[in-house]
């Protein structure tokens, strides 16, 4: 710095602005004009409030297959109740549920793939470390049985006018036993998105393992309740509205549980900004369609209003928890705070030879 | 580590030692020749319109599908010199294991009466380099959960993508603790001076929508070559060759710079002991692996799957039971 009264006079500085969205964490040294005495900050903690992980490539279709996978499990497992109950009607709805719920939520998933004329890649080969591949047989073998017994409901629907001559017989014999299979991988369909979440180095699903798939599995029963509560006469729907109680039941305690023990900083994304919302709006949801179902859900339309409430909170429980994940690679500090705690906690207890930084 | 995550001991290879790099960035002066060798050699496209990004000299950003190799610039005041040197020593003062180099521990350089151990008078700016790359872990995330098999472990214990496989998924992107693969996306254009174009045309980009990311010159490794960007550093601040010997370098080189007095000098994925077993890729930082945007304490997801396979079968159960309840308690149709 030079003591000349020429060097007093500066440029106006133009205003900074920040690409990249990155929040500058320094001033700029050595940048031309509009140079900056260097000024001591608070804490350098990040590059450049660069983001340290990336987002996966996931977009609102990944959201609805979250959702519709939900809805395809719970409604299975209702067919299945229906089938052995004696509940026809219930039985029929819940199984052409499952296949339409089943076959737009495939159609997502392969519609989000970088190239979706590869989809059958997925079966190339079954690895139990990835939940992706074990979800994708999931899929595969759900579907196979929902498919079975629903072309089953649809020609009977239709007055056995589907064109299948000898295999009509074939289809009534398996129709239940394909209920039976499809309903036995309902229950993973339901939670094995959880894991495929959790199983990232994403900051809010990593934190979220723990809990997770009671949340997902809870607004899969009430959602699946719902769309057999708005499709299904009252006098058949019983089960459903049980299943829809105790579905709104366990998604709010799972919720605040799984937001109590996550890592606060990592549990952030969870509350705040527009995923934030979506989940409040869930949570309200999901209790306003359980207290409908318990005061009136003997009435067809209080039946279906709580239905209609109750898919909508799951679809935002759905859509609010890949957002939020999505966010929480934004900034650098939901990577790198509970990472510091984390490793911090592991010296202070007297373990140091774990970590990744080592003085040699 | 449990035994479902995949990692390079578990079918060896024979003849084939693990390689890796190991990238001092106390060397490193950022010319970027590591950049553009990658890009010219692995023929990736540009990452994004030509913008500057007043980070430095740093207009790349970050390592992504079409970025292998990425330097970070970082410039320091003397405030932030003194704190990484602190943080460099509480390290040290920590008691880890295996400080310095078998057989000549730092302790002993330190001692030795003919070295000035004297830290030198620290400058009141300095900049940081660091050339930054896939860490080829030794248990790596994007491996672990890609759900196609396009992601293996080559017999030299290296990471890399079959770009005919891969159906641009996505779960390897989330998968990976250091950001570091990303699929590609379109509307980049390709590189020129190639064969397979015409001039005076955009040659096109090669794997759009599939997962990409440095393959340690998987090609060029094959006929005994060092990588490219390797092959370009004019510093010899990267490094290649088999990870055991880059490992011992690199805590030879550590224990000098300590034997200087810069205690600042550390190594990020030395230790086999860490979240993801190990980096291929080893790197001597000068200052908090944050700093340089790295993650303090990495952690491979699949270290958590079997626990995560419980939780759920657990609330799967839960679910089937609440189906049977509904249907005891729902009533006669």
């Amino acid at each position: 710095m030079t003591v000349s009264d020429f060097d007093n006079y500066r440029p106006p500085e133009p205003p900074r602005r920040s690409k990249r969205g990155g929040k500058r964490r320094r001033a700029g040294a050595g940048q031309g004009p509009g140079e900056t005495p260097m000024v001591p900050e608070a804490e350098f903690t990040s590059y450049y409030g660069r983001p340290v992980v990336k987002p996966p490539p996931w977009g609102d279709p990944i959201s609805a297959y979250l959702f519709l996978g939900g809805v395809a499990g719970g409604s299975a497992l209702l067919g299945l109740g229906g089938q052995l109950t004696g509940r026809p009607e219930l039985c029929r709805n819940s199984r052409l549920a499952a296949l339409a719920s089943v076959g737009i939520g495939a159609a997502a998933l392969v519609a989000d793939l970088g190239r979706p004329e590869r989809f059958l890649n997925m079966l190339r080969t079954i690895k139990p470390t990835s939940p992706m591949s074990l979800g994708s047989w999931i899929l595969t073998a759900f579907s196979a049985g929902v498919g079975i017994s629903a072309a089953s409901e649809i020609d009977r629907m239709t007055g056995s006018r589907l064109p299948l001559g000898p295999l009509r017989k074939v289809l009534r014999t398996i129709e239940g036993p394909a209920g039976v299979e499809a309903a036995l991988f309902a229950t993973p369909l339901s939670a094995y998105t959880a894991v495929l979440l959790s199983d990232t180095a994403n900051p809010t699903w990593n934190a979220a393992r723990e809990d997770l798939p009671f949340v997902f599995v809870s607004s899969a029963s009430l959602a699946a309740a719902g769309l057999a509560m708005i499709t299904t006469p009252v006098q058949q729907a019983g089960p459903a509205r049980v299943l829809a109680v105790l579905g709104v039941a366990g998604d709010l305690i799972a919720t605040r549980a799984m937001e109590q023990r996550m890592d606060p900083v990592a549990a952030e994304p969870l509350r705040e900004g527009a995923p934030g919302r979506m989940l409040a709006w869930s949570q309200w949801l999901a209790a306003a369609g359980g207290i409908g179902v318990m005061a009136g859900g003997r009435h067809r339309p209080v039946a279906a209003a709580c239905g209609v409430a109750l898919l909508t909170a799951s679809a935002l429980t759905r859509f609010g928890v890949l957002r939020a994940g999505i966010r929480s690679t934004e900034d650098p500090r939901y990577t790198i705070e509970p990472q510091k705690r984390r490793l911090a906690a592991r010296r202070k207890a007297g373990i140091v030879d774990d970590s990744i930084t080592t003085p040699g | 580590m449990n035994k479902l995550t995949e990692a390079p001991g578990h079918i060896p290879h024979t003849g084939h030692p693990r390689k890796g790099f190991f990238t001092d960035t106390s060397i490193c002066i950022g010319c970027k020749a590591c950049e553009v060798a990658c890009k010219e050699w692995n023929r990736n496209p540009h990452d994004s319109e030509f913008e500057l990004l007043e980070s430095s000299y740093d207009n790349t950003g970050s390592l992504g599908a079409d970025t292998w190799r990425h330097v970070a610039f970082i410039e320091q005041d003397r405030e932030h010199i003194d704190k990484a040197r602190e943080s460099g020593r509480a390290l040290v003062s920590l008691g880890m294991p295996g400080i310095g180099p078998p057989g000549a521990p730092a302790a002993a350089a330190g001692t030795s009466p003919d070295v000035d151990t004297t830290p030198p008078n620290t400058p009141d700016f300095r900049w940081l380099m660091s050339s930054d790359v896939c860490k080829h872990c030794t248990n790596a995330g994007c491996l672990d959960v890609c759900p196609t098999g396009a992601l293996f472990r080559t017999e030299h214990g290296t990471v890399v993508v079959q770009d005919d496989v891969c159906n641009g998924c996505g779960t390897c992107v989330a998968g990976c603790p250091f950001g570091v693969i990303e699929r590609r996306s379109d509307g980049t254009a390709g590189v020129k001076g190639q064969r397979d174009f015409t001039p005076g045309e955009q040659a096109p980009t090669r794997n759009v929508g599939v997962a990409q990311k440095c393959t340690l010159c998987y090609d060029r490794m094959v006929d005994g070559q060092t990588p490219a960007c390797a092959q370009a550093c004019p510093t010899t601040s990267i490094k290649y060759g088999e990870r055991e010997q880059m490992v011992s370098t690199a805590k030879e080189r550590v224990a000098e710079l300590h034997a200087q007095g810069l205690t600042e000098a550390r190594l990020y994925g030395a230790n086999d002991a860490d979240g993801v077993g190990g980096t291929g890729s080893v790197f001597l930082l000068l200052d908090e692996p944050e700093v340089y945007g790295l993650p303090p304490d990495p952690r491979v997801p699949t270290a958590d799957l079997p626990r995560m396979f419980k939780r759920a079968g657990l609330a799967a159960a839960g679910m089937l039971a609440a189906a049977a309840a509904a249907f005891l308690a729902g009533g006669r149709p």
